[in-house]
């Protein structure tokens, strides 16, 4: 790792990887190579075998190390090849604790298919920290937080699970998709286990799929990668390139997403057929204050209800600049339907439960004029019926 | 150590780099490169000068060719653009009188304004040949075999003449490959490929390649690469050289399955002639009946009916529309490119599914026709 004191920004573009030694070239070039030459029989290379290491992944997984503040980072083939890899550190008997409103191929994971090895785990709201308390287990390895999390975009209080965490012996894993490390870094905070869905805000060209993990403990870090090369759900070259490649304009990204989505946010909350908005960047939003102390910024995602789903078909039927898609993080804006996207894999009544209604919408910003999409919104809203007003009592 | 063709092209690449052993030679995109300090280059400093990617194709070509240096272009065409940078207004040049219709056009509407001229010749006579060279005569373009008639001309006799004259001897060795023909070893001075055809091998990249012999010209010849900069981009090199990988394998089998399709066609009552030198991929032949050519294309299964050759799959091409659509009728009739004639680039399919295929359609084609007549 280099020991500059460069600010995030200066390393984004600045890195070990950012001159090749041999040829001096400024972009790293992309090793399709599936095995390595060994020049000497006593002494094998650093490289044998693309699974087990490849020197354009390395490259990617050195700079999201570096980024996140870890040891070591590791790359695979989608988010939830990451998440999935990260979940076998556990064994047979060992139990969960999950955040509530975790994204819906996580649950999916965790219910479906860590149920059948015997992993057991309890869902709890994680912005509640007595809850989370009561909740562990002798045997609970993993506390597992999203924050802010998705689609209702709750603030989980990192430090104060940390804590808790540390006092029972359990590791933490921390979904860091929405913030990246440019506005938040979960290791700095003490979690042990920083996942990505570098297919978001890392890549942000909606143009590639990968995950990325990040551990500080140099230990922890040695068994991740063992399972990483054992599972062998590994990022392909040409995809860790892609990543590497959109990593070098997060910060303008993301700042420029980020600023839109507050004023944004701003309008949705203003406007009567909005029942609701989610984004941590507004001053009611219950994680507010949570969000200043242990990130540099509210992100670019935000969620909205409207009255039905109804009124969401208007809406999509007449919004013109957003794609009406699944993901985000991405260079367009991208409007989303929970419901019948990212939490399709969880049943209508646990999803009802969790506050993910048929009137929810999730937005990610992108790089548009915010002009532009205010307007947008603002006409697209229009089509939609006016709210009974009985149903419109704030409470 | 001398190396068979066959084992020179399936390690392109291998053992280029001490760093990482990478057996497959890494993409490098980077535009630019790093000079340690002033005067310090790693022979890098530019993608348009030079490229890691690029440089291992041009040094494959090269080698493959037996000449000196190799160039990587973004098309056969660009490389022969480039080419044309070698000569200056008052020169002339005497080509194959079947021409491929891009390098006529070039020739013809963009060279010609700048007070180049061009003889055309067959290269069948060289004595012919040889009368026609002047004072203005600076080089001998030559394509062989030539596109369509597959006319085989004689570069050792040809490279004769050219010496005698101090004229240069340039070969568009596109059709055969270096697998089947070597001009700089028959003393030609400058080889072209266009790569994206059995060098590429699989309908999926755009490339051209000019291989040099001799220290002086292969300079020269990179000041103008370098100039006009119609230079091969690091990806495409990366997919040529994975493509040229193959190409003794391809070439072995296209050329058996061509022999047999060409036994074929001979036979068959519906084609009047088959052009087909006894190497290669590629034959033409003709239709007994101009009438029957749509309905024989529109009828073929397997094969496709597209322009281009060289690939993996077989294609058939109508030069009258598509190759040799520049180049004005009358004088595309006189040099045989009639309307009846068909170019096949013969895939490594199997050839009995070729056959099949060719036999349906011909049956086709004909019951088309009288349905139209009727």
């Amino acid at each position: 790792m280099s020991n500059h004191d460069w600010s995030f920004q200066t390393k984004l573009l600045h890195n070990e990887s950012k001159v090749d030694r041999s040829t001096g070239s400024v972009s790293v070039p992309i090793h399709h190579s599936s095995t390595f030459h060994q020049f000497n029989i006593d002494e094998f290379g650093k490289y044998d075998y693309a699974r087990s290491g490849n020197p354009t992944r390395e490259a990617l997984e050195q700079a999201i190390a570096e980024l996140e503040g870890g040891s070591r980072g590791l790359a695979f083939s989608s988010g939830m090849a990451a998440i999935s890899t990260a979940f076998l550190l556990l064994s047979q008997g060992d139990h969960v604790l999950v955040t509530e409103d975790v994204y819906g191929g996580t649950f999916r994971i965790i219910t479906d298919v860590l149920t059948r090895f015997g992993i057991e785990h309890t869902f709890v709201d994680m912005t509640d920290l007595h809850q989370v308390a009561s909740e562990i287990r002798p045997n609970t390895k993993v506390i597992y937080m999203e924050t802010p999390s998705n689609p209702l975009l709750k603030v989980t209080d990192i430090q104060g699970i940390v804590n808790l965490a540390k006092a029972n012996d359990c590791l933490t894993f921390l979904d860091n998709t929405f913030l990246t490390p440019e506005l938040q870094r979960p290791l700095e905070l003490g979690v042990d286990v920083v996942l990505h869905s570098a297919t978001k805000f890392l890549a942000g060209h909606s143009d590639v799929l990968a995950g990325l993990a990040v551990v500080k403990d140099p230990e922890l870090g040695d068994r991740l990668y063992k399972l990483q090369n054992a599972f062998g759900a590994v990022l392909g070259v040409q995809d860790a390139w892609l990543v590497l490649r959109g990593l070098k304009t997060l910060h303008v990204r993301l700042q420029q997403s980020q600023a839109s989505a507050l004023k944004i946010a701003e309008f949705l909350s203003e406007h009567p057929k909005v029942e609701e908005v989610y984004y941590p960047g507004l001053s009611f939003h219950p994680g507010h204050d949570t969000q200043r102390y242990q990130a540099d910024g509210p992100g670019a995602v935000l969620s909205f209800k409207l009255a039905d789903g109804d009124a969401v078909r208007t809406l999509v039927e007449n919004v013109q600049l957003p794609v009406f898609a699944v993901s985000l993080g991405a260079v367009e804006s991208i409007l989303s339907y929970p419901a019948k996207m990212s939490h399709a894999a969880m049943p209508p009544a646990e999803r009802e439960k969790r506050g993910i209604s048929d009137g929810l919408l999730r937005l990610s910003v992108g790089l548009e004029k915010v002009e532009d999409l205010i307007k947008d919104f603002d006409a697209a809203l229009e089509k939609v019926p006016a709210v009974k007003k009985s149903e419109n009592v704030n409470v | 150590m001398s190396k068979r063709i066959e084992t020179k092209l399936a390690q392109i690449g291998n053992r280029s780099e001490k760093v990482t052993g990478t057996v497959n030679p890494p993409v490098y995109f980077s535009t630019a490169y790093r000079h340690a300090g002033i005067g310090e280059s790693t022979g890098f400093d530019y993608i348009r000068t030079g490229n890691p990617t690029r440089l291992l194709v041009e040094q494959a070509i090269a080698d493959l060719e037996h000449g000196d240096r190799g160039f990587a272009f973004s098309s056969g065409m660009a490389a022969i653009q480039t080419i044309m940078a070698l000569f200056q207004s008052g020169d002339e040049l005497i080509v194959s009188s079947d021409l491929y219709g891009g390098t006529y056009r070039l020739f013809e509407r963009e060279w010609r304004k700048y007070g180049l001229s061009f003889q055309y010749d067959d290269f069948t006579n060289p004595a012919e040949t040889e009368k026609r060279i002047n004072d203005k005569t600076k080089a001998l373009f030559i394509e062989t075999p030539t596109n369509p008639l597959m006319q085989e001309a004689d570069i050792k006799e040809l490279v004769a003449i050219a010496k005698k004259h101090e004229i240069l001897v340039i070969v568009d060795n596109t059709f055969y490959t270096p697998v089947l023909q070597t001009p700089i070893l028959d003393g030609a001075d400058i080889v072209i490929h266009s790569a994206t055809k059995y060098l590429g091998g699989h309908n999926d990249v755009l490339a051209g390649l000019v291989v040099t012999k001799g220290q002086e010209l292969s300079e020269e010849f990179f000041q103008h690469q370098n100039a006009i900069g119609a230079v091969l981009s690091p990806f495409d090199s990366w997919l040529l050289m994975r493509g040229m990988k193959t190409l003794s394998l391809r070439m072995r089998q296209h050329q058996q399955n061509a022999g047999q399709v060409a036994q074929f066609l001979e036979e068959h009552p519906d084609v009047l002639d088959v052009l087909y030198p006894g190497k290669g991929g590629m034959l033409s032949f003709r239709l007994q009946d101009e009438t029957w050519v749509n309905a024989f294309l529109k009828n073929l299964k397997t094969i496709t009916f597209a322009e281009s050759l060289g690939g993996i799959e077989s294609f058939i091409t109508y030069p009258a529309t598509q190759t040799h659509m520049d180049i004005p009728e009358d004088i595309r009739i006189a040099n045989g490119v009639c309307n009846r004639l068909l170019r096949f680039s013969v895939g490594v399919e199997h050839a009995e599914d070729i056959i099949e295929d060719l036999t349906q359609a011909f049956k086709a084609m004909k019951g088309a026709v009288t349905v139209e007549q009727s």
